[in-house]
This record gives structure tokens, C-alpha cells and sequence, in this order.
């Protein structure tokens, strides 16, 4: 099980940062690096895309949060791109869809953050 | 010589150990996930007892002994799994977490434990010095 990163620039100021896989406690650790380093580098409106996550759990999103809380300190947000039914029931249960603009696509995710 | 081998069925039980390390919790998952598919749960009712287990595991490895184990039962009866999660160490008090809550940052712990309690049908939870923590929790397979 492994989790693959890939982060890229987009339009404006904005990166998207593309996960692949399954985001546990052993895999979360290299998402939280990819989402700190951009935030380190005052990179503040972010779309995380989870269309090719297969599984979440509480550590994994514990770093979006944590991630959505630092870029909030500086005006910025990070909405999601999740497609995932099994995902979004998690989004849901835990009251995170609250928090998190939650979008279909990447297009819509960027828009939103404008 | 021959490994012994990492799960033992008899009459429905299926017992596995493994460390409590971060990198042996997808093994834990997938396998209550293989047990769970021997019944008729749905995709959806397996996702949620993957996550359950998963995350159980990681509060054993969060507040067990670097160098425990982490030991998971699963028994499967006429109406759905009961697995129990057992661990040296001393977990965190399971009490009902507020949904208002959850979304406050560093609070993943809580969140776990919501999510055993949201996608199970029961959760017991028991903690002592002396025995460590057990996390017996059931599921029933949907009508």
C-alpha cells in the first residue's frame, strides 16, 4: 500500500496537488510533507485532488485539516475534488463536507477558489 | 521449516496478530476485509469495517508499546462479524465526540474514534493497566 504525490502549479497562485491510493497512518505522513512544503513556500489557495484515493482514514484527514487550518491563518483555502461515494460518506459522517468545498471536478475546485 | 501461518479459521474465527507498526494496518484491514466477504455484507458495509478496524489499530499503535502487537479476532455468526481489538497499551477513552467538534484541526484522534462509532453497530470498549485495551465492536449484515 503506498500513496503517490504529485504536485503541480495551476492557474493564478494556485497548486493542485494529486494524490493516488490509500491514505492511512502509514501513508499520511508523505501527504502532510507534500501539503506543509507548499504552505512553507506561502502557497495558500490549494486544490487536493482525491479522485484516484481509494481509502481515507482519521490521520488522513486530519492533514487536510490541519492543512485547510494553516492556509485559512493567510486568507487561503483548500478545497477537495473526491468523486468517491465511500469517501464522501466519510466527508459526510464526520460533518468535514462543513469545513471542505468538496467538488466533482477539478475545474469546479479551482473556480471556487477565486 | 515451515512459517506458521498468519490466520487460523475454526468454526468462523479468524485470529491474526501484527505488530503495531503504521505499515501493518492495510494488512489488518484487508484481512478482516477477505473475512467479512466470506458473509454476505455489502462493498459499502466492508468499506466501513475496513475503516473501523484500521482505525482501532491505530489507536493501539498511538497508545500501545513501541514494540507491541496488536491482536485482531473476528468471528462470524448468522447475523454479521463481531472483531475485537486487543493491544498493551491504554487507549484513549472512547466517550461520544461532539459532531461540532470534529472538524477542529488536531482532533484526529476524537475523529477516529467517531468513525468506529458511526460505522459499527456496537462498540464495547474496555482499558486497564493490567490487561491493556480491548475494542470489541459488531457489524450486521444489512437486510
Amino acid at each position: 500500500m503506498d500513496i503517490k504525490v504529485n504536485v503541480r502549479e495551476s492557474e493564478g497562485d494556485a497548486y493542485v496537488v494529486d494524490l493516488t491510493g490509500e491514505i492511512d497512518v502509514y501513508t499520511s505522513p508523505k501527504v502532510k510533507d507534500a501539503i506543509t512544503e507548499l504552505i512553507d513556500r506561502e502557497h495558500y489557495n490549494l486544490v487536493i485532488n482525491l479522485e484516484k484515493v481509494r481509502y481515507i482514514d482519521s490521520t488522513g484527514l486530519g492533514v487536510l485539516i490541519g492543512g485547510l487550518k494553516r492556509v485559512r491563518e493567510h486568507g487561503g483555502s483548500v478545497n477537495l475534488v473526491c468523486t468517491n461515494p465511500q469517501i464522501k460518506k466519510i466527508f459526510d459522517i464526520t460533518g468535514l463536507v462543513k469545513i471542505f468545498g468538496i467538488f466533482d471536478d477539478e475545474q469546479s475546485a479551482m473556480k471556487a477558489l477565486a | 521449516m515451515n512459517p506458521a501461518p498468519a490466520t487460523t479459521r475454526s468454526h468462523g474465527i479468524v485470529r491474526l496478530e501484527i505488530p503495531a507498526r503504521a505499515e501493518w494496518v492495510a494488512v489488518a484491514r484487508l484481512a478482516v476485509a477477505a473475512v467479512a466477504s466470506r458473509h454476505h455484507f455489502s462493498v459499502e458495509d466492508i468499506e466501513d469495517l475496513k475503516l473501523a478496524v484500521a482505525e482501532s489499530c491505530t489507536n493501539a499503535i498511538q497508545h500501545g508499546p513501541p514494540d507491541g502487537t496488536i491482536a485482531i479476532v473476528c468471528e462470524l455468526d448468522a447475523d454479521g462479524i463481531v472483531v475485537t481489538v486487543r493491544d498493551r497499551g491504554q487507549g484513549p477513552p472512547l466517550g461520544a465526540v461532539a459532531e461540532e467538534r470534529i472538524g477542529e484541526a488536531g482532533r484526529t484522534e476524537e475523529l477516529g474514534v467517531f468513525l468506529i462509532r458511526a460505522l459499527m453497530d456496537t462498540v464495547e470498549y474496555t482499558s486497564d493497566v493490567r490487561d491493556g485495551t480491548q475494542l470489541v465492536m459488531s457489524k450486521r449484515v444489512s437486510e
